[in-house]
């Protein structure tokens, strides 16, 4: 194996870690601001979660913006692809993350208008939740592509079953993250609906991977003889039974590792059955974006390579940092800010 | 309607109105830091309160440059792909490590600004603050590094159809970096420091938070004086700059349509570019060719030396770079009148100045968003300089409704984000200092 293509799949690994980074973290502000109607009744207990996640969301959806960056750098022809292919969808996900940025900040300041900006929360929440796994479903199944790596379906090729099956379970994964978060976080009222959230989602997150599971082994040929998928699928169905164990014992603080366990775990499935392509094409197998044709130079992703080593463990030191300074239960009375 | 073009306003809209943001952001997280260093050396409470609350202006400006900033990052893959594949060896790279060395710099230590001042200690809140201050100026150097390769494009050569990266030193410090980082890092400056002078400035005139505004006036207005002098410098630099490694856009600029020895540098004008004339030229004789190349006599490249197809339109970027050089020399008039009435002290009962101040704050956004607006249109028909034209950047599977649709929905939630970004603004500085403790 040459440096390239060492270096390749590195790059497909770091995408993957760096997607997985964004779904675990801001999968749960995600996931509180879509449960918000559901968790909170009163004004206070929504200043609540508005506090609990406060100082993270724009950190976390930093993590969306670095992963799609660094996918530009290093395969820059499937950034290309998808992005254009999906760009109805895409820019229905652009206009949610544009409100939920600003809802946040708005609610607060914007009396006149705090339900509008409560509203443009919730959705703009809910819907990149659901988009993600939308996307993803379609990267992994395959879309229609021309011998110039370009999409030729419509935006309705997009809402195929399967996509669609796995973009509910995103749905679910997130929703899981935002329920344990809140689980977490909160006290009182909120913590007991929050409890009642996650055992009701706790199923319906089962149904689905069983589905998309159905789906995807009729449909992608040869993911059952992928060791590393079945290592994966452990990880989520083993990390998902804890999650129930903890929550029954009343433990506030592991059902939410337990649900971001399974979130990568999830990841893990994507890659090891996705391996080595980025795009494929449901009309040519030889379309298909792979690692191999879709990326960089050497030059290229040894720099980003270099840029990853020195920046990563610095961000996460740093992330590790303000976690602990704002760690912990949350609460109304303190008004420290 | 031509896909193309639409994707073309719908990246000055979303470009424009991010770098809105930005510019504010530069120079409020300066102010900030400086507040918070005087703070922490005289543990005068009065610092500590202007902060507080230039840092809960700063939220919103921040929490709208990242709204707008996602949109952007999104759309070199979504309206542009056959770029983003042509350059994607070398363009990603800088917005990857601005990813990775600056945003999650900037929005970790920004919440300890927003919400951390009673969690942690007096030191490791100067240094957020100070975290904060150096992420945006190298988010703005990262970014900066891309446009300037799309500029003038250096360390690549092309192979097997597309830019491939052959010194990083060179792709990255290219001809037009440093000089762009440093005339728009200053450009920033001198929005923020105007913006926080002329909210001081209101202050004063309604007699509201009088030791705040003083204080808070008295630091931006000498930031503001300083940073107006310094962009005549390097605005010469940036436009020495533009005339030796795109001559045709400083041609544009100067509605210099035949190649001249001794070229008058235009002070006024309306170009015609179907007649290839200037009504009511007025101009400094000479004045062009010394300034680019310390020559009276140098000649100085028309637009005639130029292939037709190749020649950027010249009406708008004439008027975009005269409008701002005009706003900069307005700026410098203000700042030396300021400078002498705080040299003797007569700034505090000078109520008409402090009304100017008021009124020009929305000046620095003008200047901004020319500069960017004759950059960008005087480089067409290039998307990278003499090398990929911008009718072969765009995406091609995107069908021209669909970008016309999102234009327009781009277009209505950015006027009405705007307006309501304006509206909570002007709540707050009503609010004032000292009443920052609201929000959620
Ligand atoms: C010279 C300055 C400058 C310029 C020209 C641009 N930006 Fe910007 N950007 C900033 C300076 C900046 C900043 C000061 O660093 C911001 C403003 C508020 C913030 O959070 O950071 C920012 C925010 C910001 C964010 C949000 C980051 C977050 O979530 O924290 C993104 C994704 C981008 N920008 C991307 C872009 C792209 C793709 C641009 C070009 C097409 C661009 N920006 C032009
Ligand atoms: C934030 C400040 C910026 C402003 C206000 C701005 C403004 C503009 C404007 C007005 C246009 C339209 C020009 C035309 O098509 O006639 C444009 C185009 C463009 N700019 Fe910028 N720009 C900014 C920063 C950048 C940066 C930092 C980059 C690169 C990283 C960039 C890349 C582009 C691209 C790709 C286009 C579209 C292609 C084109 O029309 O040339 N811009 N910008
Ligand atoms: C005082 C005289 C000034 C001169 C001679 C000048 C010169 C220039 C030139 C030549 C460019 C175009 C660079 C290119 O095309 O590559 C430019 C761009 C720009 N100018 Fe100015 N400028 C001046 C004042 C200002 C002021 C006062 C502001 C704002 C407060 C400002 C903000 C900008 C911005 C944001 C850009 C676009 C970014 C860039 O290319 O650097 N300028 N300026």
């Amino acid at each position: 194996m040459g440096n390239l293509e060492l270096l390749q799949i590195i790059w497909f690994i770091l995408i993957g870690f760096l997607f997985t980074g964004y779904s675990v973290l801001d999968g749960f502000d995600l996931g509180v601001g879509s449960l918000l109607p559901f968790l909170a009744k009163k004004e206070e207990e929504k200043k609540l979660l508005f506090k609990a996640i406060g100082p993270f969301w724009d950190g976390n959806e930093v993590w969306l913006v670095t992963a799609g960056a660094a996918l530009f750098a290093a395969f820059p022809y499937a950034y290309a692809t998808v992005f254009s292919g999906f760009y109805l969808a895409f820019m229905l996900l652009l206009f949610s993350l544009i409100f939920r940025a600003v809802s946040l900040e708005l609610w607060g300041l914007d009396e006149k208008r705090k339900s509008f900006w409560e509203w443009a929360f919730v959705i703009g929440s809910f819907l990149p939740s659901l988009l993600y796994g939308i996307a993803l479903g379609n990267v992994v199944a395959g879309i229609p592509l021309d011998k110039h790596m370009d999409f030729t379906g419509s935006f309705f090729t997009l809402f195929r079953p399967f996509p669609l099956a796995v973009g509910i379970l995103g749905l679910m994964a997130i929703l899981l993250q935002g329920g344990t978060y809140a689980v977490m976080k909160s006290s009182g009222e909120v913590r007991k609906r929050a409890r009642k959230i996650v055992n009701a989602i706790w199923i319906l997150f089962l149904i689905l991977l069983v589905l998309c599971f159905f789906i995807a082994y009729v449909y992608i040929p040869g993911i059952t003889g992928r060791f590393f998928m079945w290592f994966s699928l452990i990880v989520v169905l083993v990390s998902w039974i804890l999650l129930k164990i903890f929550l029954n014992k009343g433990n506030d603080t592991a059902p939410f590792y337990m649900s971001s366990i399974s979130f990568i775990g999830l990841w893990g499935i994507t890659g090891a059955v996705h391996f080595p392509n980025l795009v494929k094409s449901s009309n040519n197998h030889s379309f298909s974006l792979t690692i191999h044709n879709a990326s960089s130079t050497e030059l290229t992703l040894k720099l980003m390579f270099i840029i990853v080593l020195i920046g990563m463990p610095i961000v996460m030191a740093y992330s590790a940092y303000i976690y602990k300074v704002f760690k912990g239960k949350v609460s109304i009375e303190e008004k420290e800010y | 309607m031509d896909p193309v073009m639409l994707s073309r306003i719908q990246f000055g809209l979303a470009a424009g109105f991010h770098f809105i943001f930005p510019a504010s952001t530069f120079g409020l997280t300066l102010l900030i830091l400086i507040l918070e260093t005087l703070y922490l050396k005289s543990r005068e409470e009065v610092y500590k309160d202007s902060s507080a609350f230039f840092v809960k202006i700063l939220g919103l400006v921040f929490v709208m440059g990242i709204a707008s900033g996602v949109v952007l990052e999104f759309a070199f893959g979504t309206n542009w792909a056959q770029y983003s594949r042509f350059v994607g060896d070398i363009f990603g790279v800088p917005l990857a490590a601005e990813g990775i060395f600056s945003f999650f710099l900037e929005s970790v230590f920004m919440s300890i600004l927003l919400f951390g001042r009673n969690k942690v200690s007096k030191k490791v809140y100067w240094l957020s603050a100070f975290l904060v201050f150096f992420g945006a100026h190298l988010s703005g150097l990262f970014i900066l590094i891309a446009n300037s390769w799309m500029q003038t494009p250096d360390g690549f050569k092309i192979e097997g159809g597309r830019a491939v990266l052959t010194s990083i030193s060179h792709a990255a410090l290219n001809h037009s970096t440093v000089i762009r980082f440093i005339h728009s890092i200053i450009a920033g400056w001198i929005t923020g420091s105007l913006l926080a002078a002329g909210i001081g400035a209101w202050y004063l005139r309604r007699k509201l938070h009088v030791e705040t505004a003083k204080v808070c006036l008295k630091i931006a207005l000498i930031i503001f004086i300083i940073t107006s002098l310094v962009q005549l410098l390097t605005g010469h630099s940036h436009s020495v700059q533009v005339g030796l490694t795109q001559p045709e856009k400083m041609a544009a600029y100067e509605a210099l349509w035949q190649t001249t020895k001794g070229a008058p540098l235009s002070l006024f004008g309306i170009p015609d570019e179907s007649r290839q004339k200037t009504y009511l030229f007025v101009g400094v004789p000479k004045m062009l060719s010394f300034l680019i190349h310390f020559n009276f006599n140098a000649k100085v490249a028309g637009l005639n030396e130029f292939p037709k197809d190749e020649q950027p339109p010249v009406l708008l970027p004439f008027a975009s770079y005269h409008i701002m050089i005009g706003l900069g020399m307005l700026f410098i008039a203000i700042s030396l009148l300021g400078a002498y009435l705080l040299m003797t002290k007569k700034i505090w009962d000078a109520r008409w100045y402090l009304l100017v101040l008021i009124c020009s704050i929305p000046f620095p956004y003008i200047a901004n968003e020319f500069g960017w607006m004759a950059t960008e249109i005087g480089r067409q028909p290039w998307a990278v300089y003499r090398v990929l034209k911008i009718a072969n950047a765009a995406s091609v599977s995107v069908p021209a409704w669909q970008i016309l649709f999102s234009l327009i929905m781009f277009a209505v939630i950015y006027i009405f984000l705007l307006w309501v970004f304006i509206y909570v603004l002007v709540k707050l500085i009503k609010k004032g200092p000292g009443e920052v403790s609201e929000g959620y």
